[in-house]
């Protein structure tokens, strides 16, 4: 009977784990984990060079192309370089701020800035990118106050995409602050060690696991944008607008999904360099 | 205690930072009611008239809707897909479970341009089917389902299952356990998930691209179509001050019936 009763449950709760698993695991297999199978399948199709419809089958012509070309191999590394650019802004402005809202404000104005950070998050994406465009134009507020523009290219582009990632950074990096213990903090200081040293020596092995988290956001939404270019780059092209051209202006579905593939791989590269530091616990 | 020179320089430093987050929303705001066409600085007059502009905007308005109609669909089907997940990975052991972990959080890590560029393949070249506003909910719908995965996920994880295991105990059946104990404890979750999902459908941009095709036209689609038009400026300053102001309305909330708010976005 017992035994019975048990296995019984054991296959209820078997049922209801079907029950709950199947549908979304149907759905992100399918829709999601299929369409990447299909992108990586169709970087080795080609088009017809006449009609421009995709042909099925296989060739390698588009990796060599993505590979070879020097037009993609320039975008690729423009692309990385302000990737890398904005996250190192983006850490340069984060830890201060982090470090100010974890261990030196007071509860309520830590909870202030919390909300402070987080709210530009719910702006549109869209409005803030137009925002730069508005203030680094000619006859804009930066130029009437400093009478100064960097105007619209990579500068602008790199100023841009820091604004619209950085409560990206600060979040993981003051959650890392926080969960430094205030002993530590004064036994250091007890033990003779300035301010200074102890925040190299203490503090920042404890929070780079932090910074590493809010890298990969900053690093691999900066890798894969290209409407924040195209609002202020003005001619600056990152690897987005190369693929977007391909599939939308030159119709070549096939060359863009291998061009799609150098942001998945430097991202999913980037992960796994960040896995290390135990950055993926702290996402 | 950190020493004065350290906590000197960090406020000045945090007040030198909320201004540069700041200073570029309020000029959002403040051309709205620039009389200028061009928005040159200093603004040169007061004017409401932009805004009776973009309010009999007909294309406008026919985006918003269909940004709405997205939004409402898309977070729905995540909704039950996401809360489904969460259930099945914190409260059973199976075989596989940490990989479903990482499966669900993909569509949120990888660009939007790859999860685009791969919709539309599929869409396009590998169904045929048409582009419309059912392939963009399907966009949507795969990148939400992880934003409620991840918020249910994380509140029952802190929950933990002693509460389910004593209402079982004393002989509640599954179905009044869900109803009576986890469900009143996930709602803020749950809630707070729905809000995030739907602004981030809301405000979606490169996945609409690749998923929409040239007839159907979200909020966002049509303020990109619009930005660079100068006869359009005046109303998408309006458009674009209105979506900053409401900017709070999710803040408050998530903020009223999710708790925590550093949580709820990152």
């Amino acid at each position: 009977m017992i035994t019975a009763g048990r296995s019984s449950h054991r296959f209820r709760s078997r049922l209801s784990l079907a029950f709950l698993l199947i549908p979304p695991l149907a759905w992100l297999i399918v829709v999601y984990l299929g369409s990447l199978a299909v992108l990586l399948v169709s970087a080795l199709w080609s088009t017809n060079s006449f009609t421009g419809a995709v042909v099925r089958t296989f060739t390698g012509d588009n990796i060599v192309r993505v590979l070879t070309d020097a037009v993609f191999r320039a975008a690729t590394l423009r692309t990385v370089g302000i990737a890398l650019a904005v996250t190192l802004i983006c850490i340069t402005l984060a830890v201060p701020l982090a470090l100010y809202m974890a261990k030196v404000a007071s509860p309520r104005v830590r909870l202030a800035l919390v909300v402070a950070v987080t709210t530009p998050l719910w702006a549109s994406y869209l409005v803030k990118a137009y925002a730069w465009r508005m203030l680094l134009s000619g006859q804009g507020p930066l130029a009437w106050v400093a009478g100064y523009t960097p105007g619209y290219g990579l500068v602008a582009t790199v100023l841009t995409l820091t604004y619209l990632w950085l409560p990206y950074m600060v979040i993981p990096v003051f959650a890392a602050f926080e969960r430094v213990p205030e002993d530590l903090i004064d036994a250091s200081s007890d033990l003779g060690a300035s301010g200074w040293t102890t925040l190299r020596t203490v503090m920042t092995p404890l929070v780079f696991p932090g910074i590493a988290a809010g890298s990969i956001f900053t690093f691999s939404l900066s890798m894969g944008d290209y409407i924040a270019v195209t609002i202020v780059g003005g001619k600056t092209q990152m690897l987005g607008n190369i693929i977007y051209g391909q599939l939308v202006t030159a119709n070549n579905q096939p060359l863009a999904a291998a061009l799609s593939l150098i942001p998945l791989f430097a991202i999913i590269g980037y992960l796994l360099a960040m896995r290390r530091t135990g950055a993926l616990e702290n996402v | 205690m950190l020493p004065d020179s350290i906590r000197r320089l960090t406020r000045a430093w945090t007040v030198l930072v909320i201004i540069f987050l700041y200073a570029p929303l309020l000029l959002v705001v403040v051309n709205a009611f620039n009389s200028s066409k061009t928005f040159a600085f200093p603004p040169s007059g007061f004017t409401l008239r932009w805004w009776s502009d973009a309010w009999s905007s007909s294309g406008m308005w026919r985006a918003l809707g269909n940004s709405v109609v997205v939004g409402l669909c898309a977070t729905a089907i995540a909704l039950v897909l996401g809360t489904m997940a969460a259930f099945a990975v914190q409260r059973h052991r199976f075989f596989g479970r940490q990989a479903i972990s990482f499966l669900v959080v993909l569509p949120i890590t990888l660009p939007g341009i790859v999860t685009g560029i791969a919709l539309n393949a599929t869409f396009t070249s590998a169904l045929g089917a048409t582009l419309g506003l059912a392939t963009v909910i399907i966009g949507h719908a795969t990148f939400c389902m992880v934003i409620v995965f991840n918020n249910a996920q994380a509140r029952l994880r802190r929950l933990g299952p002693r509460l389910e295991d004593a209402s079982a105990d004393l002989g509640a059946s599954n179905w009044q356990t869900f109803r009576f104990v986890t469900f009143p404890m996930m709602r803020g979750a749950i809630v707070a998930g729905a809000i995030l999902a739907f602004a981030l459908s809301f405000d979606e941009i490169v996945v609409t691209t690749f998923t929409s095709g040239p007839t159907v036209q979200t909020l966002p689609i049509w303020i990109f179509g619009n930005l660079f038009r100068p006869n359009q400026a005046p109303v998408i300053n309006v458009v674009a001050a209105t979506l900053t102001l409401v900017a709070v309305i999710p803040v408050w909330l998530s903020q009223r019936f999710g708790g925590d708010p550093a949580t709820t976005r990152a």
